[in-house]
């Protein structure tokens, strides 16, 4: 078992939550009350003087935790599973090659190691329903895989599940060229839709940086946000309808095309954004909109984060409805892009400045648009909420403006280890946190700040030479208690995965929770669904 | 000293162009245009003359229909100080492009006339050495670096040839087409983009001008070149053999 930094994270919190357990025996009803953050907080710092303590203790209480324990409930792979398996899908689908399992292994940030022996690729809803029920009869755990672009561990195996990876499922369906519903299976890659779609005149309601190798079977399972939410909306909205493999092989066919449909509970909601861990979703139906000729692109900068804030303000209000998307990014984010990746140039290279702001408009007259998004430019200058700006004049001006957003992942990753959080907060809030944590790290780490402006969803990265207990101590439950008491949410969109999967209480109630775990039950009573994942490990079955 | 500058508004070099169904031409109808990713590289290098003290003015100049106006736009937003705009009511072909011009630098008598090497939607590559032709002036074509001299009033021009780099010393005024390695256009910054909107823009008709706008060529068909045919992945070294043998007739 190779759990790298995740193991320390999880150890810390099975303590906090199973010392008030233990003692107080209340619920954790109390625990959004601020009184009872600070206690948590001393248990912790107490435990951590304790040492040798630390460890008895947690051996003491590890048959009540699953935590970092292998489930003992799941069986292991035998040769008699490896065969049944190739008779199933055929000898090249079933792939137990070292190499391969490494990278299925492994995460994007390569932060996060399972050691599966097993990647199983169906290309067929029937095979994805025949392998669930197999690995459900034979008690089997299973991590369901896509991109595998997932940032917090969602989609890599925790020890030895089996990986079953959807990249082979890879057919466009159908598509309407007057409705703009697209069907396709799950393993579609992102970028493959969009060129697909854009022969058609339409555009997929979502682009992240990740679009190259993440596939829609994957940001659907994760509710993916990116670049384009202010303006498209979330994926609850514009998924009309989806196909999903249960836990036990049921295949749940809820892949509607029509707009509206008021029949019972909407169960697909349930599916979007669960990680994977009630179903393998195998089809998605999607509204797309239609593809505007008029696109514009302005980068600019802003000395203070108050002013990105009325900027923002600004230009929901001036744009209203051709904005597209309004990102952010500070000094620290661009000078690592500058640094760390290829052919990316600084548009505003006459001096640095404190923040960057991408503003995109999307409408279907060029003109219009422009006098609109100038006049706009002219009284945010005048105002003094811009210090300096250009705007891309043509489609290579506008691939390499986004380049510099969408590549601060890239940029990050390049120069050391770095501790991702990603965060809604409320709009005015939002760079609060970023200095104090500048504030609390001081020298240790560069703390870097970007993100989705106009949706209030920060992407705080820590960025250190490499990955070091002293900083993480600085870090957590800091961010996450910061981010709570202004009621925000620990996890805007990258989900819960592995790294956060103890860290719900800090952004839902227990009851709410007890209820998603009842839900977690109902539909995957073995809870062979990638486990240790999404609910704490004090819940899940 | 002057420098004008010709530059063309063109179907945006990114977009993934196609052909219109009664195969006349390419679909230009909701398409991005954009100026000439060459004109950019023009105006660049005339912006940096002017820069450097070794000129007083660049115009830019740009031929075709009203929304021509948005290309010169563009460049008064990168740095030029004046834009003529010649009004036509269709595609003009390089020669009466060269013509047009001959009678501008009549008008404005610029010491250098910049242009890009050639458009990205007809790949014609002859108007600037049509004008020099025209004008009698020295040409520096495919500039991969310009080095002005005003005291001496010659420009060394290193070209871009076949076999490597070619240097040339022309007189001024001469006439120099740029290539891509020349340099990197600058970006429109919003300052100028405010300052663009009260730069002149002077309006001419070829009638004006004393030029015939006759077209001595007809497009007669555009047509999309055969699509390749996809890859056919094997699974084995047997079958990859007996398709050599069989399909391709090779072994």
């Amino acid at each position: 078992m190779e759990k790298l930094r995740a193991t320390s994270n999880l150890r810390r919190s099975l303590k906090s939550l199973l010392n008030r357990r233990l003692s107080s025996g209340s619920d954790f009803t109390h625990f959004n009350q601020k009184r009872s953050f600070q206690t948590s907080f001393n248990w912790i710092r107490d435990y951590k003087s304790v040492g040798e303590v630390n460890a008895v203790q947690y051996r003491y209480f590890s048959s009540v935790s699953t935590l970092v324990q292998r489930n003992p409930s799941f069986s292991t792979l035998n040769s008699d599973d490896i065969s049944y398996f190739k008779g199933l899908l055929g000898e090249k689908n079933v792939i137990q090659d070292e190499d391969r399992l490494e990278t299925v292994n492994t995460d994007w940030m390569h932060k996060y190691k399972g050691s599966s022996k097993l990647l199983l690729q169906p290309r067929s809803t029937e095979e994805v329903s025949q392998i669930l029920r197999y690995c459900n009869s034979r008690c089997l755990a299973v991590v369901p895989q896509a991109g595998n672009t997932g940032l917090v561990g969602g989609s890599v195996p925790v020890f030895d599940e089996v990986i079953v990876n959807v990249g082979s499922m890879n057919n466009i369906i159908s598509f309407d060229k007057v409705s703009g519903i697209l069907v396709c299976e799950a393993g579609c890659i992102l970028e493959n839709l969009i060129s697909f779609l854009d022969n058609q005149g339409f555009v997929m309601p979502l682009d992240l940086g990740a679009k190259g190798s993440c596939q829609i079977g994957g940001n659907v399972s994760t509710n993916a946000g990116g670049l384009r939410l202010v303006r498209y909306g979330s994926l609850h909205g514009n998924v009309l309808g989806l196909e999903a493999v249960l836990a036990n092989g049921d295949v749940l066919d809820m892949l509607g095309t029509l707009r509206k449909d008021n029949t019972g509970y909407d169960l697909k909601h349930l599916f979007i954004g669960s990680e994977g861990s009630l179903g393998i979703v195998t089809k998605v139906s999607i509204l797309t909109p239609p593809k505007l000729s008029s696109v514009n692109l302005a980068f600019l900068a802003c000395k203070d984060y108050s002013s990105c804030q009325k900027l923002l303000v600004e230009a929901k209000r001036k744009l209203g409805e051709i904005l597209s998307a309004i990102e952010f990014l500070d000094d620290q984010a661009m000078v690592l892009v500058l640094h760390h990746l290829d052919g990316v140039r600084n548009p505003l290279p006459t001096s640095m400045h404190n923040f960057y702001v991408l503003i995109e408009t999307i409408g279907s007259d060029d003109s219009f648009d422009r006098e609109k998004l100038e006049a706009f430019l002219l009284s945010s200058m005048e105002g003094g909420l811009i210090s300096d700006g250009v705007l891309a004049q043509d489609i290579n001006q506008l691939s390499s403006f986004w380049r510099i957003r969408e590549g601060v992942p890239e940029a990050l990753m390049k120069a050391g280890a770095v501790y991702k959080y990603d965060l809604s907060l409320p709009v005015e809030k939002m760079y609060n946190l970023v200095d104090d944590m500048r504030v609390r790290l001081g020298n240790l780490a560069k703390v870097v700040g970007y993100g989705h402006l106009g949706d209030g969803n920060l992407h705080l990265n820590i960025s250190a030479p490499q990955y070091d207990d002293a900083i993480l101590e600085q870090i957590e439950p800091y961010v996450y208690e910061w981010t709570s008491k202004h009621r925000g949410s620990i996890s805007a969109e990258h989900g819960l995965g592995l790294m956060k999967a103890n860290k719900i209480y800090y952004s839902k109630t227990p009851e709410t929770v007890q209820i998603m775990a009842s839900i977690k039950t109902l539909l995957d009573p073995n809870g062979i669904l990638n486990p240790y994942k999404v609910l704490p490990h004090s819940i899940n079955p | 000293m002057k420098i004008m500058v010709a530059v063309k508004r063109v179907v945006d070099y990114a977009v993934k162009i196609r052909v219109k169904p009664d195969k006349s031409g390419v679909e230009t109808q909701n398409v991005k245009m954009s100026m000439n990713p060459f004109c950019e590289i023009a105006l660049e290098e005339a912006l940096r003359i002017k820069e450097a003290g070794l000129a007083k003015e660049v115009v830019a100049v740009s031929m075709g229909l009203a929304n021509c106006v948005d290309t010169l736009r563009t460049s008064l937003a990168m740095g030029a100080d004046r834009g003529i705009h010649v009004e036509a009511a269709r595609e003009l072909i390089p020669l009466t492009v060269a013509k047009i011009l001959k009678k501008l630098v009549g008008v404005e008598n610029p010491g250098l006339l910049i242009l890009g090497k050639q458009a990205i939607d007809d790949d014609c590559n002859q108007t600037g050495q049509m004008i020099a032709g025209l004008l009698g002036w020295p040409q520096g074509t495919f500039a991969s670096k310009v080095v002005l001299d005003k005291e001496k009033q010659v420009v060394t021009v290193d070209r871009e040839v076949d076999g490597g780099l070619e240097t040339l010393c022309l007189d001024l005024p001469a006439v120099i087409t740029t290539d891509l390695r020349l340099n990197q256009p600058r970006y429109a910054t919003l300052p100028n983009i405010m300052k663009a909107k009260s730069k002149p823009i002077k309006k001419y008709t070829p009638e004006e001008l004393n030029v015939e706008i006759k077209s001595d060529l007809e497009v007669v068909q555009v047509t999309e070149p055969p699509k390749r045919k996809a890859g056919v992945i094997l699974s084995s070294v047997d079958e990859l053999i007996d398709k050599l043998r069989n399909e391709a007739h090779v072994i």
